[in-house]
């Protein structure tokens, strides 16, 4: 271990602050917006049952943020006994 | 009418109930009519650090359900007259406090007392959100590492939108109290300084408490510490952070612990 070693493992408060002000922003920007995934899950959900009864649980909806872009992840599952299509049942 | 006081934290461990006892005590010391209530439901504990854990008879709850009447419940200190304590119940209902009970509670304690500090729980739940519900101003208690101040910001947050001040458009006084704080570590750069914690949460400071054996000394007795030793560096930090919390413009000033001389030759840490 070299001097330069014993400097740098002392010095773990600059890491600690900047991780929390990287962490701090983007919490606190998620903050401020309503929960968006739960908006969107309601939405796509109130579309497809026009169209397609399927149970609450059919739908997965995530969001991935990252620094540059956000991923969302849309997951239906249409059981196929269940999920008569309206018009035809109709 | 007397002023509301949370203290809060978010995470739990920092020393919230210590630094209510501590304020507390400080600012009954000087004539002022205080009292401390315990939001922590389920898991009272500032009656222990108060010393008053055999003579709790009533509690919060039992006002909040009218089966006691404040003033059976408020138990006197027996070393400052003017110092008040309002025990948490140890019930394991959570939903035993309701606001409406709160606010009556605390509209009656605010018209008698000149101080109400609220003793709050840790996490961000019903129990934390009740305790800062009617609060006029808020002491946040960190500790200067990662996942206090994290917590701190999310307290700060919910301050600024679940407060009936923050409600109705008012702003919501918050002081950070940084506690366990070295300063000789800080200057070497193993954790984060006053300065670096002020920077993130952008709270103005409200006091320094070093770390301090001093703190558990107290807690082991029974007694705030600005009570039993009033002279050691913890105790004055409090008392000069409950001078600040009065309107008092008074510099804050890093505090060290002081070290006897074979402390220092053996490295021993203060506690």
């Amino acid at each position: 271990m070299n001097l330069l070693d014993i400097f740098k493992r002392r010095s773990s408060a600059p890491v600690a602050r900047e991780r929390l002000q990287v962490l701090l922003a983007y919490e606190r920007r998620n903050r401020s917006q309503p929960d968006l995934v739960s908006i969107l899950r309601e939405e796509i959900m109130a579309v497809i049952a026009k169209h397609v009864q399927i149970d609450q649980d059919y739908l997965q909806v995530s969001m991935d943020r990252g620094e540059t872009m956000s991923t969302l992840e849309i997951d239906i599952q249409i059981p196929n006994k269940s999920a008569v299509p309206l018009a035809m049942a109709g | 009418m007397g002023k509301v006081v949370v203290v809060t934290s978010g995470k739990g461990g920092v020393g919230k109930t210590t630094s209510t006892a501590a304020l507390g005590a400080a600012v009954a010391k000087t004539g002022k009519k205080v009292a401390l209530v315990d939001f922590d439901v389920g898991l009272r504990n500032l009656d222990l650090i108060m010393g008053a854990e055999r003579r709790v008879v009533f509690d919060l709850v039992n006002v909040i359900q009218g089966s006691a009447k404040l003033s059976q419940a408020l138990i006197r200190d027996k070393r400052v007259e003017t110092l008040f304590l309002l025990p948490a119940s140890q019930t394991r209902d959570k939903d035993a406090l309701t606001e409406e009970g709160v606010g009556e509670v605390i509209d009656k304690l605010r018209s008698v007392f000149d101080y109400v500090f609220c003793d709050s729980p840790a996490g961000i739940e019903r129990g934390a959100q009740l305790a800062m519900r009617f609060a006029d101003e808020a002491v946040i208690v960190t500790n200067p590492e990662v996942s206090s101040v994290r917590d701190s910001d999310r307290i700060i947050g919910l301050l600024d939108a679940r407060t009936m001040k923050a409600e109705q458009g008012e702003h919501i006084a918050k002081h950070v109290l940084v506690t366990r704080y070295d300063a000789a570590r800080a200057s070497r750069g193993e954790m984060l300084s006053i300065d670096d914690v002020l920077e993130i949460l952008s709270v103005p400071l409200l006091g320094i408490i070093p770390e301090s054996q001093d703190v558990l000394r107290a807690s082991n007795l029974g007694s705030p510490v600005t009570l039993s030793e009033p002279l050691n560096a913890a105790a004055r930090a409090y008392l000069d952070a409950a001078r600040r919390l009065e309107g008092e413009d008074l510099p804050v000033v890093v505090p060290f612990e002081r070290k006897g001389f074979l402390d220092r030759l053996l490295g021993r840490r203060a506690a």
